[in-house]
């Protein structure tokens, strides 16, 4: 059937299977892509789930999307609009808060109102970590140089990246070190004596991922965080207008003003092989696509143990796949709100609400909330990073309500002794208990509750046991080992078939570069 | 000594952070709030109130009120019914241009006029030119009204649980509503380049309209923006400003530093003036410009070449900045090569909605876009670590940011 032929087939309308197949199809590849749900967006959608309240179901903000991306794909002209936060709100457990913004000033008499140490450590603290970011982003936009490779285009690269490393100043390479393999809590120590100055900057080191911020392992996620740089701002995150999912409809709009077809509810459940060459995919009902190139915008479990037959593969690759740690420990639980919650020392602004909430008081508070992980239960008194974006966006709500996105954590996928299905409302309610600690009368202003799980998060996303990132960020899964050792460069062994997910480098997050770099590796492939 | 605005009172309480600038000596915010961006967005994704006040207002009324801006004013007022308003200029009688305003019809002889500076002797002497006194009087009625700017997509939704008439205005045009119990001119105008309403409200009601304008905009993300906030909007909508994107004539030593309506960019307002008869201040120097071709300059947009700007930065190991706030330096512009000085960019900004680096400048006319022909490519001087280099730009129209809902019936929404 002819119309079922096409240059390129992306399977997920994830965010990096979109970015994937734009690029691709403004290469002038006839592309298609294929969507298991009934909307594109994958961990990035925005939900109606109450007539009037959108929802950002999963993944609540844009977060490290690389600026090339926004350029390269027109997207401002399908109507990207980041909306930038311009306040951090960490409230330090005691009935006092730390408040950031966008005045440098006043953020330092801010933490100085808490330590007058910490308030010269903030400039030192944040310039060495830029320096850090700026020496290693090179790596982040580019894919990994296969160290494993013999060619001499592989050695180049590998040269490169020697090349690269040998320039960086050795107190920015220590810290890189440090970061990486150490702890958040061990590093902020350096710098921060208060602890809910520590405790505010510990909280992106444990996002998606099981380690407390005394585990070994936590300044890597705390780095990678700090990656993103929108507006030119190292570190900064922005809302999308209409939440995440508004983000996907804008690159679903730019894919397909390039030419790429997008199908939804179309499952698909094998690549097609013949002769160890990718040839197309089939669906679920047995519709089948034809096409010499197949891109799994899907974790790297589903890419190699799902859609095709690990038993054609290499052992090694397998058996890799199969160890990647994958433990989802992160769920979400979404309100719609009567009213704007009241956090007693503040009661009169709205300003502090303009970007996340960070519940999290100190790195004790989250460690113990860790704990509970280690043992296979959830956090009895969980950490949470909320966002009313309505505040931001008023068009998420109706007038003089809300819709407030929490991340919380920790909930390991796996429970001991319990499953997911009994223990939703019980999980919601701790969580909920925690905001009512901190913003009295927050139960009153409930309309609806959204409890999101780990296992909701792999049922409706496919993302292997609900790990937001499509494999845990621990350093032995990044870069050149992401997802496998010899098969970071987004190729497999199948010839035609690739993958762009956030399993590969430099993902998870909203960031995008994934499907870039996959699609700049699969247009040199066809060059050739 | 300075002045505070009708609506100060009220605002001040609202300003977090006590910076103000002066502007025509009334106290001006620059901003609210410690994120000037974050009013930017107000106004972009939802709703933003900013003070204007300080603008010059002359009352100009009588049988010969018509005749006397017709005869000063560039753009002929004679197309402007009542119930509508004309951005307009005031040009000496040499072509170029004085000043700039608003100008609101409200019946046959009756205007309101609003200007950044004062003008109400240049508008009398035109009107006792020759011995024949027109018969029309000019009122300075600066204090006598506050002027609140309500701008973005939301205005239009707000402003219509306080008069339904919103939903009547087109661009341009104004009506007498009830708002507070206080008649108010509701205009669509303003000077964002977004959907947007001004009231013209009598000062000492002033608070109670502002009150009813808050409590309307909440849960609207209704809030107010300062200079800073309107600077950016401002430059996105391609909008020039006295003094940054020109100099007044009255006030320039020598013609290099003046400029002509066409060269600012504002050639639409001269429609009928190369063929038509209407004797105006300026109106023969304008005419022979348009038929001869004379202008020296284009007014235009740039662009910034993303990846160069990029690049020239992180080769310098810097991280490339992205600075909001405009920058007070005229910066040079050179032809592709970098060899040849072809204009200078008036005002420069990095753009959060359109996520580049844009300007306002003025170059030679055949760099200017058209219809038939695209941008040029120019480069754009800029300072590196303390050396001046350049970087890749493009010309473009000067309305960077130019929404549909600008313009658009608003209906009920």
């Amino acid at each position: 059937m002819s119309t079922h032929q096409y240059d390129a087939i992306v399977v997920g309308g994830g965010h990096n299977g979109l970015t994937n197949a734009a690029y691709l199809a403004k290469a002038g590849l006839r592309t298609l892509v294929l969507e298991r749900r009934h909307l594109v967006g994958g961990a990035a959608i925005t939900e109606e789930l109450v007539p009037g309240f959108s929802f950002t179901t999963f993944s609540y903000a844009l977060s490290l999307l690389r600026p090339d991306i926004i350029h390269e794909l027109n997207l401002v002209e399908h109507g990207f609009l980041p909306l930038m936060m311009p306040s951090s709100f960490h409230p330090t457990g005691d009935g006092d808060y730390l408040l950031l913004g966008d005045d440098h000033g006043q953020n330092l008499q801010e933490i100085r109102r808490h330590s007058s140490h910490d308030a010269d450590a903030y400039d030192r603290y944040h310039h060495d970590l830029d320096r850090v970011c700026q020496a290693i982003r090179p790596l982040f936009d580019t894919a990994p140089p296969d160290v494993f490779g013999k060619d001499p285009e592989d050695q180049a690269d590998v040269k490169w990246l020697l090349d690269h490393l040998g320039g960086i100043d050795r107190q920015v390479m220590h810290d890189t070190v440090r970061l990486l393999t150490g702890s958040a809590s061990d590093w902020l120590d350096d710098y921060f004596e208060h602890e809910a100055v520590q405790g505010f900057h510990a909280s992106s080191s444990i996002i998606g991922s099981k380690v407390g911020p005394m585990s070994p392992g936590s300044g890597l996620v705390l780095l990678f965080h700090k990656m993103g740089e929108h507006d030119g701002h190292l570190g900064s995150w922005a809302f999308h207008k209409g939440g995440n999912g508004g983000f996907t409809q804008v690159l679903a709009r730019a894919a397909e003003s390039f030419g790429a077809e997008i199908r939804l509810e179309s499952p698909v459940t094998a690549v097609l092989q013949s002769d160890g060459q990718a040839v197309g995919v089939a669906l679920e009902d047995g519709t089948e696509f034809q096409a010499p190139v197949v891109v799994s915008a899907l974790d790297p479990r589903r890419t190699f143990l799902d859609l095709v037959d690990p038993r054609t593969l290499p052992a090694d690759l397998v058996d890799n796949i199969e160890r990647m740690k994958f433990r989802g420990v992160s769920a979400k639980v979404n309100f719609a709100l009567d009213g704007l919650p009241v956090f007693p020392a503040l009661p009169d602004t709205v300003d502090h609400y303009g970007g996340f909430l960070n519940i999290g008081p100190t790195i004790e508070y989250v460690e113990k909330a860790f704990d509970a992980a280690k043992y296979g239960w959830y956090s009895e008194r969980p950490f949470i990073d909320a966002a009313i974006q309505s505040v931001v966006d008023p068009d998420m709500a109706p007038p003089g309500k809300h819709v407030m996105s929490c991340f919380v954590q920790y909930a390991p996928y796996e429970l001991r002794g319990s499953d997911w299905e009994t223990e939703r409302d019980s999980f919601g309610d701790k969580a909920q208990a925690v905001l009512e600690d901190h913003f009295p009368g927050f139960g009153k202003l409930v309309l609806h509750r959204e409890v999101v799980t780990p296992l909701d998060i792999e049922r409706h996303t496919g993302l292997t046991e609900g790990n937001i990132f499509a494999g845990e960020f621990l350093a032995p899964q990044m870069y050149f080992f992401r997802p496998a050792p010899g098969w970071s460069r987004y190729a497999t062994p199948i010839d035609g078939y690739y993958q762009c997910g956030s399993g590969t480098h430099p993902g998870g997050c909203v960031i995008g570069s994934p499907g870039r770099l996959a699609s700049q590796r699969i247009l040199r492939d066809l060059k050739h | 000594m300075y002045k505070i605005t009708p609506f100060h009172e009220r605002l001040s309480e609202l300003n977090t952070q006590g910076l103000y600038t002066h502007w025509q000596a009334h106290l001006s915010a620059l901003r609210y709030t410690h994120a000037p961006k974050h009013e930017y967005f107000a106004v972009r994704n939802s709703v933003g109130a900013f003070d204007t006040s300080p603008l010059f207002k002359y009352r100009i009324t009588g049988p010969d009120a018509e005749r006397l801006l017709a005869g000063v004013l560039t753009r002929d007022i004679r197309s402007c019914r009542p119930g509508q308003a004309h951005y307009t200029l005031w040009c000496d009688d040499r072509g170029f241009v004085m000043e700039d305003g608003v100008v609101f019809r409200h019946a046959d002889d009756d205007f309101l006029l609003t200007a950044a500076r004062p003008n109400l002797g240049w508008f009398g002497d035109h009107a006792g030119h020759g011995g024949r006194r027109l018969r029309v009087e000019i009122e300075d009625v600066s204090d006598h009204y506050g002027i609140l700017a309500v701008q973005g997509p939301r205005s239009a939704r707000v402003l219509a649980s306080l008069a339904g008439e919103v939903h009547d205005l087109a661009f341009f045009s104004h009506a007498q509503v009830k708002i507070a119990d206080t008649e108010v001119t509701l205009s669509r105008t303003g000077y964002t380049g977004d959907l947007g309403y001004e009231l013209t409200v009598p000062a000492d009601r002033a608070l109670d309209v502002l009150d009813a304008v808050l409590s309307a905009g909440e849960g609207h993300g209704l809030r107010p923006f300062g200079e800073e906030a309107l600077m950016m909007l401002r430059i996105e909508a391609g909008l020039p400003l006295v003094d940054v994107e020109w100099q007044s004539s009255r006030t320039a030593f020598t013609d290099e530093q003046r400029v002509t309506p066409k060269e600012l960019g504002l050639g639409w307002m001269l429609r009928g003036v190369r063929d038509g008869d209407r004797a105006f201040v300026g109106g023969a120097a304008i005419r022979r410009e348009l038929v001869e071709g004379t202008s020296r300059w284009a007014s235009v947009g740039i662009v910034v070449d993303w990846h160069d700007w990029d690049h020239l930065h992180r080769n310098a190991g810097l991280f490339p900045p992205k600075n909001e706030h405009p920058l007070p330096y005229e910066s040079m512009l050179y032809d592709a090569t970098g060899g040849e000085l072809v204009g200078h960019a008036t005002s420069f900004m990095y753009s959060p909605v359109l996520q580049k680096h844009i300007g306002l400048a003025r170059v030679r006319p055949e760099l200017a876009p058209s219809k038939d022909r695209p941008g040029a490519d120019v480069r754009l001087e800029i300072s590196l670590l303390h050396r001046t280099t350049t970087v890749a730009a493009t010309t473009t129209t000067s309305a960077h940011f130019d929404p549909p809902r600008k313009t658009a019936r608003t209906g009920e929404s």
